[in-house]
Order: structure tokens, then C-alpha cells, then sequence
């Protein structure tokens, strides 16, 4: 797949991830600036979704793979959004650290995705 | 199951959270594993993938009971999570010990390294938070009788 996006999604994941944590260490929720970075995020596991199914359409095939690579894609589609509304429903900062987790989550589906694929 | 009136205990806040979120992501995790290993290539390593399928089941059950909240759930997924840690270190020891009984890791195997041991730190740190909880402890809860408007 596209390894650029791949892991800039990845080093995204991970920088959100730190981010989150430091509001979580200085006892802050998330905020509007931490959702805007969600949303960041997000997007480049949209485009990595799309971009990992045309590739499929267009016949080439993951080293591992379809199902697990689709598996792993929606997965990591989902992975930030799924945090954020849990930090929605939770304004302390374990809302927070639970961003931060799901940064560091993504950043994993990143490298298994990469694997995957066969990199 | 008896009917409880009281308004169930909140088991998701604080701390409770980032439990559900990991839990909720084991979930997907092993059940999403070991139903495409099951589907696929079950003969290879069926006692590795049915263990899969039971861990999967499990983390299912403590999700939802910690997103339920209330005495009784607690309760239920202390005994899960009990479960859970003995079932990791048996699994665990199991994998090291004798290899050749699991051709494919489970969620399981080794402790859980494949998956950063989180496998055996997550159900630590959840009978902590769960005992920390008791209707009778010390926790930042109250008596079971549900004394807080949950939102």
C-alpha cells in the first residue's frame, strides 16, 4: 500500500497519543483542539481506507491477505473516532488518556497494516 | 438474576473508561481473530483458536458488564476477570511450556506478548478498579442503593 501514508498515519497516531497525554498529565479533558486533531487523524485513516480499497479493486492483493487487510483497515478507521466519543462521555482526563491510548492502538494497526501488506 | 430496582452503579467513570475502551479493543481483537482463523483454517490449531474464541467471549462479557454498571455486574465481572488472569497464566505457562500443542499463537499465548501484554495487565488493573468499587468499599461510589443520577 501506500507506505508515505502509512506512516505519516502512524507518527499522527502517535503525536495525537502525546498530545492527549500531556492533557491527561497536566489533569485536563479533551478539547476543542484535541477533537480537531481527532478529526485529523481520522481523515488520514479515511484516505488509507479508500485508498487500500481501489487498490484492491484494482486487482493487486495484500501479502497476508484480503480479509485480514480489510479487517485491519476498518479497524484503524475506526479506532480514533470510537476514543473520541468515549472521551465525549467522560470530561476528565482518563477521557483524555483514553485518546491517548487509542492513538497508540492506531499506531500498531499502522505497522500490522504495513506487515500486512507486506511492506 | 434477580430484578434490581436501584439505579445501577456507574463502573465507567474515571479510570472505568479507559478499562472499557481496552477491553472493548481485545474484543474486537480476538473475536475478529479467531472467528476468521476459525472460518478459515480451523484444523491447523484448534485448540489455539477455540481459546481465542473463549478469551474473545470473555472480554465481551467484562465490556459489557462494565458498561451495565450496578452491584450484580460488578460482581459478575470480577469472577470474568478472575477468569480472565487464570486463564492467561494457565494459557501462558501452557505456551512455554509445551509449544507444540498451539501451531498458531493465541491471544493468549506467552502471556500475551503478542499483544503487549496487555492480556495479563488488563485484568489486574480491572479487579483493582473493581474492587475499589465495591458497594460497601471505600470507592468513590456510595452504597448500592444508587444514590447518583447517572447522566
Amino acid at each position: 500500500m501506500l507506505d508515505a501514508l502509512t506512516l505519516v498515519t502512524g507518527v499522527a497516531a502517535l503525536l495525537l497519543a502525546a498530545w492527549c497525554g500531556w492533557a491527561a498529565y497536566r489533569d485536563q479533558p479533551t478539547k476543542d483542539w484535541h477533537f480537531i486533531g481527532m478529526a485529523v487523524v481520522s481523515l488520514l485513516a479515511v484516505v488509507q481506507l479508500v485508498i487500500g480499497i481501489v487498490q484492491l479493486a484494482r486487482g493487486e492483493k495484500p501479502e497476508q491477505g484480503t480479509t485480514i487487510f480489510v479487517a485491519y483497515l476498518l479497524g484503524a478507521f475506526a479506532c480514533v473516532p470510537a476514543a473520541g466519543f468515549m472521551s465525549l462521555a467522560e470530561r476528565t482526563r482518563w477521557g483524555s488518556v483514553t485518546v491517548a491510548a487509542g492513538g497508540v492502538v492506531l499506531a500498531v494497526l499502522e505497522v500490522r497494516l504495513y506487515d500486512i501488506w507486506g511492506g | 438474576m434477580t430484578t434490581v430496582d436501584e439505579k445501577p452503579k456507574r463502573l465507567i467513570s474515571g479510570p472505568g473508561m479507559l478499562l472499557v475502551w481496552f477491553y472493548g479493543v481485545m474484543v474486537v481483537g480476538a473475536v475478529s481473530r479467531s472467528a476468521f482463523q476459525i472460518a478459515t483454517e480451523f484444523d491447523r490449531a484448534p485448540l489455539a483458536y477455540t481459546l481465542s474464541a473463549v478469551a474473545g467471549v470473555v472480554y465481551g462479557f467484562i465490556t459489557y458488564s462494565l458498561v451495565r454498571g450496578g452491584e450484580t455486574a460488578r460482581r459478575a465481572a470480577q469472577v470474568c476477570c478472575a477468569a480472565e488472569l487464570a486463564g492467561v497464566l494457565i494459557v501462558g505457562t501452557w505456551t512455554v511450556l509445551e509449544p507444540s500443542a498451539f501451531p498458531d499463537a493465541t491471544v493468549w499465548s506467552k502471556y500475551g506478548m503478542g499483544y503487549v501484554f496487555i492480556p495479563v495487565l488488563l485484568p489486574l488493573s480491572a479487579l483493582y478498579w473493581l474492587r475499589r468499587n465495591r458497594a460497601d468499599g471505600t470507592g468513590n461510589g456510595g452504597e448500592g442503593d444508587g444514590d447518583e443520577v447517572t447522566p
